[in-house]
């Protein structure tokens, strides 16, 4: 029977690695992941898992101890969050070019200067683009089926790809929450037995990796990588069927909430789209039929079908809980515009900036927001595309 | 398993790991250390490689001239990749996934070793893998163009610190490594030069019989940045050991023993006469360089014998 919890996310998150059982970790403390590493450490110390631990000096040798390991042939896990991210970061490129199956807890925090250790979602921004895929998450729930679906994900042999498992740092991975746990079994017969493709400890078959590939052949591996990121959807929605026969929990690539008669719509990504859907009810109670988008597979983004499921509304507003500086626009709303772009006839869209550094996003700001969106819809005119909210200008 | 005999003639009948057909240049020292290393060691080893001449020069797509397992992963962290290696290694066997004894060595340029990746080594080192590292030591960045390294000897001039007419090379003496590894309390640090083959292939066997972290520095001369003849490479290490600039010299388990005493020391100006890199310090005005790099050279000789209870009267 599964077991009815309340946890915090970093709890849950802790509990679905244990579940897991990896072969080795490697991590470093950073606020707010570092309770996911303390409390496996502790499952590590009394011998409820076989993980060995690698206790590296710093994040970079994290993600370098994560790269050795996952070479060498085994499951791998870590976690981290915003500065930790940062310093990962020449890794992270090279963990997903050599297509190594390392999973990572992402507790998004806000980056510094100034130094916050808040939730906002500027280190997994930062990273999108550094070929992993990234699974968001809107509550402990789902970090912590995201967190077991990721490795069937990763590991998958069309794939062979890092993943990170986002989750709003503090909101979600401090804040206690009714979850339901699975089974050890069921959670060990899903993820299976790890694959091994090209092991480094296979003494019969020496292979060399990282090699120096000079322009005569660097751009066909990149284009590898592309190719295989776009068979990334499919696997994730083959993944989340599996998965909701024996949790009875249904995840897609994106939740779309009220969304199929809608005339106005807010994307929005993690802890804030629970917030605001609350709002969306207390709308529709109006008459006013609001409904919301909540990405759920971030990297690859799918544009394809996230156009398809808004290019009927008359206004949509993308709220970026991150800023991309010199960019014009929220990282969120640049991949929404994006996915809209085909779509000629598609709704008008602005964008808000909100909750940067852990600042409150409360009920009103989406009623405000919401507000706002009536409006445009009914006038199809915009006033600014992009602004910051609840800000001190 | 039978151990080979420490002759050339047995070792020579080995199978060289390392293949010919690499790209390094010709008269490098840091593929002749190689050689040395794997010759020396016996089982199955897994190597992993900072970035650096070496690993440019050894894998390039789609060839490579490893024939065991090996890894290259970035500039700065040879040890914690290694480390995650060493570490899944230990799961898996002690999950009876992997029966075999495997040893592991990594290589990393003193780029990758003093300066980039030390805090990646002195992680490494103080978690205790059961890894030997080893830094093959040319003394600059040479695989990006000879630029000042912290092992660039003193005096030197090199593409980032070029002797002008103001400042007359490398201002500062070289990190001493060797030391300071070995004053993380690993069991085993050591110095060596491709030129004492049988005190190096000694070193790395004595290395890899002992469990933890080990630490070898091996001087490794590179023509190109020490502006010296491509067949140099042994002479050039050999007087670098015999002016004392490159002491043999072993720390186990704290107790330090010099491995080799010169007969007869040289004067420090037969290593560096050689080097296109020291010729600036021959002129009259910078004579005060080479006294100040020979009292440094005598300094740490005094002390290594000191410290291995071996004082000269």
């Amino acid at each position: 029977m599964a077991k009815v919890v309340a946890v915090t996310g970093n709890e849950a998150v802790a509990e679905a690695l244990r579940q897991v059982n990896p072969d080795v970790s490697s991590a470093y403390p950073i606020t707010p992941a570092t309770d996911i590493m303390q409390r496996f450490t502790s499952f590590v110390s009394n011998g409820k898992v076989k993980t060995e631990m690698i206790l590296v000096e710093s994040e970079h040798s994290a993600m370098s101890g994560c790269i050795g390991a996952s070479a060498a042939g085994g499951r791998v896990m870590t976690a981290t969050s915003s500065q930790g991210l940062a310093l990962m970061w020449e890794e992270l490129f090279i963990a997903s070019g050599t297509r190594l199956p390392i999973v990572m807890a992402l507790v998004n925090r806000a980056l510094s200067a100034p130094l916050n250790i808040h939730g906002d979602h500027s280190d997994g921004m930062g990273a999108r683009d550094c070929g992993w895929i990234q699974l968001w998450s809107e509550n402990a729930q789902e970090a912590y089926d995201n967190t077991i679906q990721a490795f069937r994900i990763a590991e998958h042999l069309d794939i062979r790809l890092p993943a990170m498992v986002c989750l709003d740092g503090f909101i979600i991975s401090h804040s206690i929450e009714r979850i339901e746990y699975m089974e050890d079994d069921k959670v060990q017969n899903f993820v299976g037995e790890f694959k091994n493709l090209n092991p480094l400890l296979d003494l019969d078959h020496p292979v060399s990796y990282g090699p120096l590939i000079l322009p005569d052949y660097y751009m066909e591996y990149r284009r590898a990588h592309a190719e295989v990121m776009s068979k990334v959807p499919n696997i994730v929605l083959d993944v989340a069927s599996e998965f909701e026969k024996i949790s009875g929990r249904k995840y897609g690539l994106f939740e779309a909430y009220r969304l199929e008669d809608a005339e106005i719509g807010i994307v929005i990504l993690n802890s804030a789209a629970g917030t605001t859907k609350d709002v969306i009810d207390l709308f529709r109670e109006k008459g006013i039929k609001a409904g919301l988008l909540k990405p759920r597979l971030y990297r690859p983004f799918p544009y394809e079908e996230i156009g398809n499921a808004l290019k009927h509304l008359k206004a949509v507003c993308v709220l970026d809980r991150a800023d991309a500086f010199g960019g014009s626009y929220g990282p969120l709303f640049i991949d929404i515009a994006a996915s809209l772009y085909p779509h000629k006839n598609g709704p008008v869209l602005f964008n808000k900036i909100y909750g940067l550094g852990g600042r409150d996003y409360l009920p009103e700001h989406a009623e405000l927001v919401l507000n706002e969106l009536a409006e445009v819809a009914k006038t199809g005119k915009v006033k600014t595309i992009k602004e910051y909210i609840a800000v001190r200008e | 398993m039978a151990t080979t005999p420490l002759t050339l003639k047995e070792l020579s009948k080995k199978e060289g790991l390392l293949t010919s057909g690499h790209r390094m240049c010709a008269g490098c020292g840091a593929p002749i250390v190689v050689k040395m290393v794997l010759l020396a060691a016996e089982g199955p080893i897994v190597a992993a490689n900072a970035t650096g001449c070496l690993e440019v020069s050894t894998c390039i797509s789609d060839y490579t001239a490893w024939k065991i397992p090996w890894i290259h992963n970035a500039f700065e962290n040879a040890a914690a990749t290694l480390s995650g290696v060493e570490t899944m290694y230990r799961s898996l066997k002690k999950q009876g996934k992997i029966s075999k004894d495997i040893k592991f060595i990594a290589f990393g340029g003193d780029g990758g070793t003093y300066d980039i990746g030390f805090q990646s080594l002195s992680g490494a080192m103080e978690r205790g893998h059961d890894m030997l590292y080893i830094c093959y030591d040319n003394g600059a960045y040479m695989n990006t163009g000879i630029q000042r390294s912290s092992a660039t000897p003193f005096g030197a001039d090199t593409t980032t610190c070029p002797a002008g007419s103001v400042i007359p090379g490398k201002t500062q003496q070289r990190k001493n490594l060797t030391k300071i590894m070995a004053a993380h309390d690993i069991p085993y640090a050591a110095q060596a030069s491709p030129s004492h083959w049988m005190d190096l292939v000694k070193k790395v066997k004595k290395a890899l019989s002992i469990e933890g972290p080990k630490f070898m520095n091996i001087l490794s001369p590179c023509n190109r940045g020490w502006r010296s003849r491509t067949d140099d490479a042994i002479t050039l290490s050999r007087l670098g050991v015999e002016t004392c600039y490159w002491p043999l010299y072993e720390i186990e388990n704290g107790v330090t023993k010099v491995t080799f005493k010169p007969k007869e020391k040289k004067p420090l100006v037969d290593f560096l006469k050689p080097q296109g890199r020291f010729k600036h310090l021959f002129a009259p005005e910078n004579e005060w360089m080479l006294k100040k790099f020979q009292e440094a050279v005598d300094k740490e000789w005094e002390s290594l014998l000191k410290a291995s209870g071996n004082e000269q009267p």
